[in-house]
């Protein structure tokens, strides 16, 4: 980036929570999916956002385009506060935010053909636009993301998940958004065509000059696209920081514990290696445990964990952590995460 | 390269030619439901007899020697007689037969497609929006259809007779607009699992309104089961028609109906039964052949449900 940072996307104090209905005369839980997120994306960044199932990243992904209304917070898109817009306006706005979605071959109308899916947006946003332009773009759009022309009239069964992927994101691209928010783009794909598919948004995000926000699972995709990262757990960041930085030398335990679990190819190394933390499940955003939400599988907790809600903090560099510990835990370096969990204690003492 | 042999050229021709074939011809499921269907010998016959049917109730009363108000005064009560051109008989008043089954089929078909159509409308579109819209709206709409089903019909049906007075194309419509329940409670259930699908929520990235997803990404796919369901109305439909004429809430004279046929009938089987055995017969292949109609369809569109 040469020009002087302009922020695409700021997101602030985002909450959302969902009501589960037990029955009539029942007060009816609260599930909390998003607990005050912040962050903001720069023009021509591309931030990754991961956490295991359940942290609410895809929730956050909806809540960017107002698929589903956030409760409280601000989301400023280019300056423009979204969270007030009228349905209406709403609307028009999509045009520059669009989405990418999980699972290719649901996420197209299987009724309709691939020129129809594609072009389908173009139908909404310039309704005044003919039939062959529309046509003309859906193709030019296809030889982008590498789809032959001779496809415009087939149905999306007939694709393959990498073929539907691309599908997918002709049909993304064709309003000539700002920014698009990947929704897992390839956890649903095979390895081999998941390289492709992720070369395939590097190039268009040079060509198109688009801003992405990458939700994803999988720590190994997303630090090959991201230039920035942001760990969620439990609907809270608990650590931000460049990629390269995360990977290097991550500080919260949560992500010490994530990056300890990425699989390794060689068995050998594997098998000498233990998994920091991270026994048991994610616990259950209904009921989270008080203070910080990791502390439940968390290594290095102490009962001040469970009182307070660890504040983000700058840990210097664009570094954010959300742990009381994290000096601490730093200082015992890398070397500590894949040790027993005994020696982990015997080290802090 | 061109080889000694020119398969080269022959190949590249033959693909080129695929290639032509091929071309923007894309295998969509309906055409893929109806290769299906083509496989199904039972639905395909039932196609053929019940397009012999309508073609006969359409084009037939043209080429008769005898009208419906026709009343021959030399046979009354008589068999099939084919020198006089009676071929099915004459009734109690002179009446041809075969040209009153024709008329009588006519009038039971019409009925069926308008009251089905009325009621795939309304159905679609009730169920289509409230299963959208969902909370409130939904379950207030789905209220008022179970006080309807609460409701005898029959009641439904004097009602619309007093309002509507004898006009049968109105009755029907009438019928049609109670016949919707049903398939409002279908298009409703798929309607709550298909907008949980991605490509609702893609459509609405996209820019569409509420209006766009309901009829452009649901209501499309619920082509399946509304065929199914439609083809099924129409003998359901029948047998009602025919129960109500057999009330005498139906169909009036001259202009009769497969029930009022049958109903006449009936009441002489014993002494005329060239009375009550053809319309019966017409009758039973119409619902057989669509029934076995709706069954293929319902394997061709849901392959996976079989």
């Amino acid at each position: 980036m040469n020009a002087p940072h302009r922020v695409a996307l700021a997101v602030a104090n985002i909450r959302k929570t969902f009501p589960i209905r037990l029955g009539m005369f029942r007060a009816p839980l609260t599930l909390t999916a998003l607990d005050d997120i912040s962050f903001s994306v720069d023009e021509g960044e591309t931030v990754g956002i991961v956490g295991e199932s359940g942290s609410g990243k895809s929730t956050l992904g909806r809540c960017i385009l107002h698929l589903v209304q956030p409760d409280s917070g601000k989301i400023e898109f280019y300056g423009q506060e979204l969270t007030h817009l009228s349905k209406e306006e709403m609307r028009q706005w999509r045009q520059d935010i669009q989405v990418i979605f999980q699972d290719p071959l649901a996420s197209l109308n299987p009724r309709l053909a691939v020129g129809d899916i594609i072009t389908d947006p173009l139908r909404s946003f310039f309704p005044g636009m003919k039939r062959n332009e529309r046509r003309a773009r859906a193709l030019r759009m296809m030889d982008e993301v590498g789809l032959l022309p001779e496809m415009i009239n087939r149905y999306p069964h007939e694709f393959s998940g990498g073929q539907a992927q691309r599908i997918g994101i002709a049909r993304a691209l064709i309003t000539e958004p700002k920014l698009i928010i990947c929704d897992e783009p390839v956890s649903a794909l095979d390895v081999s065509i998941q390289a492709q598919i992720l070369n395939l948004l590097a190039r268009l995000k040079e060509e198109f000059k688009l801003t992405l926000i990458f939700i994803s699972h999988d720590l190994s995709v997303v630090r090959h696209v991201s230039d920035r990262i942001l760990v969620l757990y439990l609907g809270r960041v608990v650590e931000s920081a460049p990629a390269g930085d995360l990977y290097a030398s991550p500080k919260h335990p949560y992500t010490r514990a994530l990056l300890t679990a990425v699989p390794i190819a060689d068995p050998k190394k594997a098998r000498e290696r233990t998994i920091e933390g991270l026994v048991g499940e994610i616990p259950s955003p209904i009921n989270p445990p008080s203070g910080c939400h990791f502390r439940t599988r968390c290594p290095y907790a102490i009962d001040e964990c469970a009182r307070v809600r660890p504040p983000l903090d700058s840990a210097g560099e664009g570094r954010e952590v959300a742990c009381i510990r994290w000096k601490e835990i730093d200082a015992l370096g890398m070397a500590a995460a894949t040790r027993r969990p005994e020696e982990v204690e015997a080290a802090l003492q | 390269m061109a080889g000694i042999t020119g398969k080269d050229a022959i190949l590249t021709r033959y693909a080129a030619r695929l290639d032509e074939l091929d071309r923007a011809k894309g295998q969509s499921l309906t055409r893929d439901a109806f290769r299906r269907l083509r496989r199904n010998k039972a639905a395909m016959v039932s196609i053929v007899v019940i397009t012999l049917i309508v073609l006969a109730a359409i084009i037939g009363p043209y080429f008769m020697p005898w009208t419906v108000r026709q009343v021959d005064y030399t046979a009354f009560r008589s068999p099939p007689d084919w020198s006089k051109f009676h071929y099915l008989g004459t009734d109690q008043n002179g009446r041809d037969l075969l040209a009153r089954l024709l008329q009588g089929t006519q009038m039971s078909l019409l009925v069926a497609a308008v009251a089905t159509v009325v009621s795939v409308t309304i159905g679609v579109t009730y169920g289509a929006v409230a299963g959208y819209i969902g909370g409130r709206v939904d379950a207030i709409m789905m209220r008022f259809v179970d006080v309807m089903y609460a409701l005898p019909y029959i009641l439904f049906v004097i009602i619309l007779v007093v309002i509507f007075g004898r006009s049968p194309v109105l009755l029907f419509i009438g019928i049609g607009a109670l016949e919707w329940l049903t398939m409002a409670r279908i298009v409703r259930g798929q309607t709550l699992s298909l907008k949980e699908k991605e490509f609702v929520e893609a459509a609405r990235a996209g820019g569409a309104r509420t209006r766009t997803v309901v009829f452009r990404h649901i209501v499309r796919n619920l082509t399946g089961p509304v065929v199914i369901y439609a083809t099924l109305t129409v003998p359901e439909i029948i047998i009602t028609e025919s129960f109500l004429s057999y009330l005498g809430l139906g169909v009036q004279e001259p202009l009769t109906s497969l029930g009022t046929l049958i109903s006449n009938g009936a009441a002489v089987a014993e002494v005329m039964p060239w009375l009550l055995i053809p319309p019966a017969v017409v009758l039973v292949t119409l619902l057989l052949g669509l029934t076995f109609i709706g069954d293929g369809l319902r394997d061709a569109l849901d392959p996976k449900d079989r």
